[in-house]
């Protein structure tokens, strides 16, 4: 094997690999299930924007809480939660993560550092909040991220935590996925401003922006300003832009994107396989170990799947339980 | 050992004990320390009226005072909730509720339920309530049948500093989220009140007088307004019983069931507005599950159908009286089986 000329080792790129291989994996697979109306409810994919959770999470531990969106499927993975309690939920069955109750927009697992994708866009960020507020009287170093997407940016719960956290001195880290679109609207057009790193400055942060389709470029910037968060040097914000491979949700036909673009995104802006290329490039891994890990994947898909489909449907008993701990 | 303090003091004392007791205790909110980075003194206020004065004296860091910005401190409060905390955010006024609300009804109260039951969320939003106070439409509003809606909230309301001390330590407790509402025309009202603390469980209503010939429910600062409307109808041999909720969600039907089934006669008092409230939620229960024992059809008293008006000569007649109170029970006792019956004491 020749020198490692990354920044992770040879066993932390594989694990990467596995992880964004994982998130592309099962969000191909709900699209080919949607379409055919396996799945009830709606779904919002994550498929292409894979570096962005996967360079974030590989820095975090499970005592680092991470808040995330509607479009969750990403973070939940990459930050640990059960693929197979992740498909169970999303088909909506009683060995789902959250027992059926919650859905593909609610997966949630507080063991794992992952508080909830969230289906009221921008709610998470003062949630992040209280995760660093508690990581921060804790004195464990923890930190709490706050994902949302370039159309979440301009919600008001939103900005008011960019303010809080620094006013707090908070380590917390703001994620803006930029993936163009606020389900259909264009970025250009919804944010005011030219660029986050100016937003995120206007609150008194450092911001940085990255190519969110590179994952080494996400997980040094990530990197960065986590260690700068656990030492209690304060919030910033990392900007990540990335590309949309599907529509807001599924069955978006997704008339408002230029003709081509998704495949040109595909063929070009496939930020997996520019990561596979890379480190075979370098001679750290050989393709055949990534081939490998794709044939580990579609196993692990196919059973969560086939286990999902299996599962049993929570009964009326489940309807009534959990809203309160007493009552 | 009981001593009369108010319910302000009551209030106060039940989170220094708290804060004593359990170090994950935190107190966040707008001036609650009051002058954080100002020139002056740092512990200025201690709350707008001064409810949690003293405290950052004796707690330090772990109380906040925060930006004007309530979606992110009550979202960051119940953040930590989730994280292992236990935080009290203050919400100055229940008015100031549209500007965080989803962070109350659609993330702390839906967590538990929406992850399957693997969150717990144990928060504390206190928060002023109620009329009387000459600050207008929106610091002066009865908002509790809001929170009452919507499962996974808990809705506590106190009438006096006694049960405030016990309900608030019960609060801070408690593992699921909890909106505390306190009556602001209620802060000076005394009570005997031990010193040490101690818990009142949620769900069990308060007789606070006994009487065979109505029930008024009622709660908050509506509870002095049907002691004072007994008190009137006792001068015409009128026996009312007057229950305290005490707490909202959950609610103590029981109480209220086997009330009606003595005096047969009911009247829900409400400081809230006249449509999908307390009253009509105790009242429709009571027409569900104690038709039979109902004399008369069940009689509201409440706030009317409006905003709460500013001229001290309009809020007065805003605020639900003694007077009305007292009228209503005579409406109660003229009409359905025995109507008009002297219901003297025996």
């Amino acid at each position: 094997m020749a020198d490692n000329p990354f920044p992770l080792s040879r066993e932390d790129l594989l694990k990467a690999y596995r992880t964004m291989r994982t998130i592309r994996e099962f969000e191909e697979r709900l699209h080919v299930d949607f379409a055919k109306g396996d799945i009830p409810g709606f779904v919002h994919l994550y498929a292409g924007e894979e570096a962005s959770a996967s360079g974030i999470m590989m820095h975090l531990k499970d005592n680092d809480r991470i808040a995330s969106t509607h479009r969750g499927h990403g973070h939940c993975i990459a930050k640990g939660v059960d693929v197979r309690e992740m498909m169970a939920e999303i088909y909506g069955k009683a060995t789902g993560a959250c027992r059926g109750k919650g859905g593909s927009m609610h997966i949630a697992d507080l063991s794992k550092g992952m508080m909830g994708a969230n289906g009221i866009l921008g709610a998470g960020a003062p949630l992040a909040c209280g995760a660093g507020l508690a990581a921060k009287f804790r004195g464990d170093g923890g930190v709490g991220i706050s994902f949302v997407g370039d159309g979440a940016s301009n919600q008001g719960m939103f900005l008011e935590s960019l303010n809080l956290a620094a006013v707090w001195n908070l380590p917390v880290i703001f994620v803006v996925e930029n993936n163009g679109y606020a389900e259909s609207t264009s970025v250009e057009w919804a944010v005011a401003c030219d660029s986050y790193v100016d937003r995120a400055s206007g609150f008194g942060l450092p911001g940085v922006t990255v190519d969110g389709t590179d994952f080494f470029a996400v997980y040094e910037a990530a990197g960065e300003i986590i260690r700068r968060a656990r030492e209690g040097a304060g919030p910033a914000l990392l900007e990540c832009e990335m590309v949309r491979f599907f529509g807001h949700f599924e069955g978006d036909a997704q008339s408002y994107r230029a003709k081509g673009e998704v495949e040109n995104l595909r063929a070009n802006r496939d930020c997996i396989k520019s990561f596979a290329e890379r480190v075979i490039e370098a001679g750290v891994a050989k393709r055949e170990e990534f081939t490998a890990i794709d044939r580990e994947v579609l196993d692990l898909i196919e059973d969560a799947v086939r286990s999902a489909k299996a599962a049993p449907l929570p009964t009326a008993q489940d309807l009534l339980t959990d809203v309160y701990v007493s009552y | 050992m009981a001593r009369k303090i108010s319910m302000k003091d009551a209030i106060n004392e039940a989170i220094d004990l708290e804060m004593r007791r359990d170090p994950t205790v935190i107190l966040m909110g707008e001036d609650v320390v009051g002058g954080t980075g100002s020139p002056g003194e740092a512990d200025a206020w201690g709350g707008v009226l001064g409810v949690t004065k003293g405290l950052y004296a004796k707690h330090g860091k772990r109380l906040m005072d925060t930006p004007l910005s309530e979606s992110a401190y009550v979202g960051a409060a119940i953040g930590a909730a989730a994280c292992g905390m236990r935080p009290i955010a203050e919400l100055m006024f229940i008015d100031f509720m549209g500007v965080c609300f989803d962070e109350i009804f659609n993330q702390a109260a839906k967590f538990k339920y929406m992850f399957g039951g693997k969150a717990n969320t144990p928060v504390v939003i206190r928060t002023m309530v109620g009329a009387g106070f000459r600050a207008a439409a929106q610091h002066s509003q009865m908002l509790t049948p809001i929170f009452t809606h919507i499962p996974g909230l808990k809705v506590v309301c106190p009438s006096n500093a006694y049960d405030a001390k016990g309900l608030l330590t019960q609060s801070i407790r408690d593992d699921d989220p909890v909106i505390f509402c306190e009556h602001k025309n209620l802060y000076a009202h005394e009570s005997d009140v031990p010193a040490e603390a101690y818990t009142i469980p949620f769900g069990e209503a308060n007789v606070v007088r006994e009487g065979k010939d109505a029930t008024i429910v009622a709660y908050g600062l509506m509870v002095h307004k049907a002691l004072e409307a007994a008190d009137a109808l006792a001068k015409e041999k009128v026996e009312a019983e007057v229950i305290d909720l005490r707490t909202l969600s959950p609610i103590d039907w029981d109480t209220v069931i086997e009330s009606v089934g003595n005096t047969g006669r009911l009247v829900v008092v409400d400081e809230a507005h006249p449509r999908c409230s307390i009253a009509t939620d105790v009242a429709a229960y009571v027409g569900q599950n104690a038709f039979g024992a109902l004399r008369a059809g069940a009689q509201m008293v409440t706030a009317p159908h409006t905003p709460v008006p500013f001229s001290p000569a309009l809020e007065d007649l805003y605020i639900p009286s003694g007077g009305a109170i007292a009228a209503a029970v005579r409406r109660t006792l003229a009409s359905g089986q025995g109507a008009g019956a002297q219901r003297k004491a025996s």
